[in-house]
């Protein structure tokens, strides 16, 4: 198991340096001029010169994507253009944030969407099936940006019973965690719900049932364990870009978070902060896929790691 | 005489509705069992056979009702189970287990040997621990497998020993009657001679009996003492072992019959082939619901249904050509 572990982990390696080597050319190519939106339109050029080269901005590309790769590789991401604080930090200043919201909405998303997916299932073709789904359908198409704002105007302007954005207090947490937490509800449990149809049509759950066991009993401790493979897999990549930050539900609720953090980075076209958000969201997730492929063992015991 | 019967079917009818259109209104019904009796014996094996979709798993998974049946009565050592709700019907289910013909999709991946059998004897408080332990041991010797194997899961094994694995898991809570459905289809020709000999060997020292289902007649002669043949949702014959193979009356069983290979090439044997589908079974034929495919349809087939009659003592026959 820890061989796996390690193997895959160097594995995770060439991925993580093509990731930042597509970021760096991409930011490369765009438009704009980061020490331009750094030191504003009226400064006279002998200066920008100086920054520029100051800020290595002069050395050839590929001096510069090596510079970055032998830092990143000893930790150091290097320091923001707009802030001169390590990006290092100013990411694990934000990361907290996002991991509460994450976790958060994780919760709602799981419980919620594992519940309805199963009772879907087990009344498949009922009313509370087909309004289920419907719902869930509507779910995953309704954009974000939308639900959350209509969210913040019945349940914060019009009933007032939760604070419309900002990050003082658990209560501040709710509506976002649940705005987020729905959408990936409902295709949690649109995969639980085909998951466990699939299942439950199998002779094992025959044999269970005629083995008298109670109807409980068949549903979750038969047809739940073997359910749950796709889904986990859902979970796994959903959790990875919950933690990896939301970008536009911290921003619309005004949550200093990772998801932010990046908005704020693009806009100023700080090159070594998005460069270190976009490394660090690739580690998130290299890491999250490896954690549902060791999960696999333990829920299938037909998987062996090797 | 009487209390020797294990389980007796009477009139089993399974309709499935059709519905069609955003309203879900019923067009008719698949009629997958259509007015189905018989009955098993102490001791007994009922082959039953017929083409793919004929009602025969249908039948069976009523019997057991595992599926609701829409009409009809079960009487299990005499008492109507029809009548019985969900909690009396699970204390009996141990009584009367099943087998069916996917060994593969048949046992729970994620359990261990140990947990398959043992399942229903914990859950049914017959043992725990280490009586558990000895008697998914005591099991699996007697279907031919280690007792060491009771750690393993189900991918650790062949066809032929899941299959009895499944066997083992069926007769765990000492049951009266073993719904086999199908148990060989799914492996090859020499285990599948195993494990009807395995079933015979178990059926002689427990004195169980099964409803042993499959689509040839060549499977169910080595095994059954009695056989009965469907065809459509009905039961068409009914007789002894020997006497169906000897003297088949129903031209469909005569047909079944001529399919079944001599393993001699010297001897020829006339060929009856059947012509055409089954037809659907959302609107059988009028009369007979064989009348389509059948060589010597007259005319009183096609509009007027023939009764299970009894033609010899013993050998019943739904057919307008044994009628008087």
């Amino acid at each position: 198991m820890a061989g796996y572990i390690v193997r895959r982990l160097i594995m995770a390696l060439p991925v993580l340096v093509g990731v930042s080597l597509i970021t760096f050319i991409l930011l490369n190519v765009v438009p704009g001029d980061p020490v331009l939106e750094m030191m504003g339109k009226h400064v006279d050029p002998l200066t920008l010169e100086k920054v520029r080269e100051q800020l290595g901005l002069n050395d050839p590309l590929y001096v510069q994507f090596g510079r970055f790769l032998f830092n990143a590789l000893r930790g150091d991401l290097g320091k923001s253009f707009k802030t001169g604080q390590p990006v290092t930090q100013m990411i694990m200043d934000t990361f907290p944030t996002t991991v509460k919201l994450a976790l958060s909405s994780a919760f709602v998303a799981i419980v919620l969407g594992i519940t309805v997916g199963i009772i879907s299932a087990v009344k498949q073709y009922s009313f509370f099936d087909h309004a289920a789904m419907i719902t869930a359908l509507a779910g995953i198409s309704a954009p974000i940006f939308w639900v959350a704002v209509v969210a913040q105007l019945v349940f914060g302007l019009q009933l007032k019973w939760l604070p419309i954005s900002g990050y003082s207090s658990p209560k501040h947490m709710i509506l976002p965690a649940v705005v987020l937490g729905i959408r990936f509800a409902a295709s949690i449990a649109r995969y639980t719900r085909s998951a466990f149809l699939e299942v439950i049509r199998q002779d094992f759950i025959r044999t269970a049932r005629a083995k008298g066991l109670a109807e409980r009993a068949v549903i979750f401790g038969h047809a739940l364990k073997n359910a749950m493979i796709p889904v986990v897999t859902i979970i796994g990549m959903q959790i990875s870009g919950l933690l990896t930050g939301s970008l536009l539900t911290e921003t619309i609720f005004a949550i200093p978070g990772l998801g932010r953090l990046s908005i704020w980075a693009l806009s100023n076209r700080d090159f070594p902060l998005v460069q270190g958000i976009v490394l660090f969201t690739a580690v998130v997730f290299v890491i999250g896929n490896l954690i549902v492929d060791i999960s696999y063992a333990f829920l299938d015991p037909r998987v062996r790691l090797q | 005489m009487k209390e020797q019967v294990v389980i007796e079917v009477q009139d089993l009818v399974k309709w499935y509705p059709v519905k069609v259109g955003i309203l879900q209104k019923v067009a008719g019904y698949v009629k997958a069992v259509d007015g189905v009796s018989f009955s098993i014996k102490r001791s007994e094996t009922l082959g039953l056979v017929g083409e793919s979709g004929c009602g025969k798993t249908t039948t069976a998974r009523c019997m057991l009702r595992l599926t609701e049946p829409t009409k009809g009565r079960i009487f299990f050592e005499g008492k109507d189970i029809m009548k019985f709700d969900r909690e009396s019907m699970r204390k009996l289910r141990p009584r009367m287990q099943v087998i069916f013909q996917d060994p593969y999709s048949s046992l729970n991946p994620r359990l261990t040997v140990k947990e398959i059998i043992g399942e229903a004897l914990t859950f049914h408080g017959i043992a725990r621990g280490r009586e558990l332990e000895d008697r998914v041991g005591e099991l699996l010797k007697m279907v031919g497998l280690s007792p060491q194997h009771i750690k393993r899961f189900p991918h650790e094994f062949s066809g032929g020993q899941r299959q009895r694995i499944g066997i083992a898991r069926a007769l765990a809570t000492n049951p009266d009657l073993i719904v086999c459905d199908e148990p060989v289809s799914a492996l090859d020709v020499s285990i599948q001679s195993q494990i009807l000999n395995l079933l015979e060997d178990l059926q002689e020292r427990l004195g169980v009996s099964y409803l042993f289902i499959a689509h040839g007649l060549n499977v169910v002669k080595h095994i059954s003492h009695r056989v009965g043949v469907m065809y459509l949702g009905k039961l068409v014959e009914i007789a002894d072992s020997e006497e169906i193979y000897k003297n088949p009356l129903h031209p469909y069983t005569q047909a079944l019959i001529s399919a079944i290979p001599i393993p001699d090439p010297k001897r020829k044997r006339e060929k009856i082939l059947l012509e055409g589908d089954v037809p659907s079974p959302i609107n059988p034929p009028e009369g007979c619901r064989f009348w389509t495919r059948c060589r010597y349809v007259m005319d009183i087939c096609r509009h007027e249904e023939p009764e299970l009659l009894e033609s010899a003592p013993g050998h019943k026959v739904a057919c307008h050509l044994y009628k008087c």
